[in-house]
């Protein structure tokens, strides 16, 4: 029997794996990934059958736990943002010497055209290079059938598998058919092969040859795959690839029905079988992919002698921003005269429409941080503050002006370190609580052990905020994390961040940014989006 | 059955509530839909927008392409005019009037509803102000999704019924108070 639910891409996914029996689903939120965890956490299925849906402190530990399920033969999921696999990177690239038990997914959800991320890296690379097939699906219904085959490959192959989504899919709704018998979970068992799981040199190189050896399997397993296929058609003069989410474009230009061969590639490694049947069969290649040009890079090479390849490497397709149904359509329209008719027809802009930038919400805590903070940096000659990833990132726009840096999760303090042992004075970093215990506090101990003259700021919002209000790891332990760490008590203040107490503030910072030595001011106040919710929960 | 519509506002209007309730719709239709939104970051005070497309046949792509827009309903005048470019020539403008500024470059409120007003075919109303009025102004977004009702394509009763049952869980009242300004929206694109 089936149902019919309207599901989110995240949500999509999400209940597949419950349906296909998980244990165990770990994650940091991250946008546009976050929506998966939070499905199990509101799931009834998943409440009576006890799955594992704690947040985690950051991708790494999730990817290290989900791990450790695997290993005890449970089908589990991690999830994250793209970025967050850079977090997550050296257990996922070893988890792949390892391999997988119990079934294992891990999700990056890639964001191009940067909606809500500081890059577009695309996450297909990383599963490439640590010999890890993935899975792309192309709409909700695959997102969802994905988790059960995904779990099945897995557990076949004895290796995790990589789930790659992108905004357009993650956070998009459609109707999904869904299955109305969940699968059992799997009971405990353990590896098959306990030697490998203990990655040193004398066990991971006999691993390795046998992952070389797999690697072959896994391409023969993309060929007979149920979600690759050439879609047959009769123009000639151009065959298309087309990836994931890329391939609803071309079926949105051609109106479902694309007059020239289709490869459609929806698991990797790239089915070589199909790519040569379709370069086979047609004068030319088009290849449609969300991100970076991965699939046409390899369809060229570095001498790019065979069949005349077009994507983006030629800019025919923009090669930053998302894909778009538009992109694809004008791509036909420029190659083939007599398609000119699917060239987008966009109409006149209108003229009275100015940009709107997000920005802090009124009544927010880091407001009144950035107020205070600004005043105090007017009493010293050139300060520099290093920012973090947060909603607080938005310091940086007018009014506040107040941030001069911006990488990575947990930036701030180490870069303001590095920038102290440069010589600069004051060097200030302003984090969040969820940021700081994601991947602030190992940093912090490095500027305890050598006493860096730094003022680090954690702006406790008692949330993960810009994901929209999941719990924070530190919650109430920030004191006591820095203590243990090794903070002087003499310089770690705590202090309400409200409007009254600017005066207050602004006395504080400059008093340790004066100082010569590594102070932490905790600035406290609840995030006013999950205040107002906690208010009308009360209310109820 | 074939509508292509762009919902478009302010990061927190309420544009993902009017989103749902035609996802309740359309799947009391047996239609097909697909909707895609942006969270995150855009959603703090940030101009946000839908893509919410409906049809009785598959729906290959999550965004519509520029140009094939039906209808664009916008909860902000200047967020309506931002899209007008990805409408189809005779394509529908449904916007509330009242401008939300949280920027210092707003462009001159005379100017945006000239430009809105030479468009084809655009409903403007006032949507707080007439959710105000029978209800609350929290439902001005259902005066807009009322004021809209016409040209969507879906029946007005099972409209209803979706709102009645995306609001259930909040109550009686809450229900009574969507459905007086879907209602009073509607009246007003009818006599306007």
């Amino acid at each position: 029997m089936k149902t019919k639910k309207l599901l989110l891409g995240d949500e999509a996914f999400a209940l597949g794996a419950i349906d296909a029996g998980l244990s165990g689903a770990y994650a940091y939120p991250g946008t546009p990934s976050t929506e998966i965890l939070e499905y199990v956490q509101s799931s009834p299925l998943a409440r009576e059958r006890k799955i594992h849906s704690h947040w985690s402190s950051n991708e790494k530990t999730a990817m290290e736990e989900a791990l450790g399920m695997s290993f005890c033969g449970k089908r589990a999921i991690v999830s994250m943002k793209h970025v967050g696999l850079n977090v997550a990177a050296d257990p996922f690239v070893n988890s792949a010497m390892t391999g997988a038990n119990g079934g294992l997914i891990v999700v990056a959800a890639d964001d191009p055209s940067m909606h809500s991320s500081q890059n577009e890296q695309d996450s297909r690379f990383y599963a490439k290079f640590a010999l890890i097939p993935t899975l792309e699906p192309c709409d909700q219904q695959e997102a969802y059938d994905m988790a059960r085959y995904g779990f099945e490959l897995s557990e076949s192959m004895k290796i995790p598998v990589l789930l790659r989504l992108v905004t357009r899919l993650s956070h998009s709704r459609a109707v999904v058919e869904t299955e109305t018998e969940p699968m059992p979970e799997n009971s405990l068992s353990y590896p098959a092969n306990p030697r490998q799981w203990v990655l040193m040199p004398a066990n991971s190189r006999v691993r390795y040859r046998q992952l070389l050896a797999d690697r072959d399997n896994m391409e023969a397993l993309s060929e007979s795959s149920p979600f690759n296929r050439i879609v047959p058609g009769t123009d000639r003069r151009l065959g298309i690839i087309a990836s994931g989410i890329a391939y609803n474009y071309v079926q949105e230009a051609f109106g479902g029905k694309c007059p020239f061969p289709l490869l459609k590639i929806s698991q990797y490694p790239v089915p070589r079988a199909l790519v040569d049947e379709l370069v086979g069969m047609c004068d030319a290649i088009l290849v449609a992919e969300e991100g970076q040009p991965f699939i046409e890079d390899m369809l060229r090479g570095l001498l790019d002698r065979g069949p005349k390849v077009y994507g983006k490497i030629d800019h025919l397709i923009p090669t930053d921003g998302e894909l778009t149904p538009d992109s694809v359509a004008a791509a036909v329209a420029t190659l083939l005269p007599d398609f000119d008719r699917l060239r987008p027809a966009a109409g006149r802009r209108a003229q009275n429409v100015t940009s709107r930038p997000p920005a802090l919400c009124q009544g927010c805590g880091h407001r009144d941080v950035y107020a205070a903070l600004n005043a105090a940096l007017e009493g010293f000659e050139s300060p520099k503050v290093f920012g973090d990833i947060g909603c607080y990132t938005l310091g940086f726009l007018s009014p506040f002006n107040a941030i001069d840096t911006c990488v990575d999760m947990g930036a701030s303090i180490t870069m303001a370190k590095g920038a102290a042992d440069a010589g600069q004075h004051p060097a200030v970093a302003i984090i969040g609580d969820s940021t700081f215990t994601h991947s602030g506090m190992t940093g912090l101990l490095d500027a305890v052990n050598e006493n860096s003259p730094v003022t680090v700021i954690i702006s406790d919002n008692l949330t993960t905020g810009m994901t929209g209000g999941q719990d924070s790891q530190g919650t109430g332990k920030l004191e006591a994390i820095c203590l243990g760490l090794g903070v002087d008590p003499a310089h770690l203040h705590t202090i309400d961040s409200l409007p009254k107490k600017f005066d207050d503030m602004k006395a504080l910072f400059t008093a340790e940014m004066s100082y010569d030595g590594l102070s932490v001011i905790i600035a406290r106040r609840e995030c006013i989006q999950t205040a107002r919710r906690h208010a009308k929960a009360k209310s109820k | 059955m074939k509508t292509d519509i762009i919902l478009a506002g302010v990061g927190g209007q309420g544009i993902l509530s009017i989103a749902t309730i035609l996802g309740e719709a359309a799947l009391r239709r047996n239609l097909y839909l697909k909707q895609a939104e942006v969270h995150g970051m855009s959603q703090r005070g940030g101009d946000v927008m839908s893509c919410l497309r409906l049809s009785s046949d598959p729906i290959a792509s999550d965004l519509i392409p520029s140009g094939k827009v039906d209808l664009i309903i916008s909860l902000e005048p200047m967020e309506a005019l931002r899209y007008v470019h990805l409408l189809v020539p005779e394509g529908r403008v449904i916007t509330s009037t009242e401008p939300f500024v949280n920027i210092p470059d707003y462009p001159d409120i005379e100017a945006v509803m000239a430009e809105l007003a030479a468009l084809p075919r655009v409903v403007t109303l006032p949507a707080e102000a007439i959710a105000r009025e029978v209800a609350s102004p929290r439902s001005s977004n259902m005066a807009l999704l009322g004021a809209s009702a016409p040209y969507i394509g879906l029946p007005v009763d099972v409209l209803e019924d979706s709102i009645a049952a995306v609001f259930g869980a909040k109550g009686e009242k809450i229900v009574a108070d969507n459905l007086a300004a879907f209602r009073a929206g509607l009246e007003y694109t009818q006599s306007h």
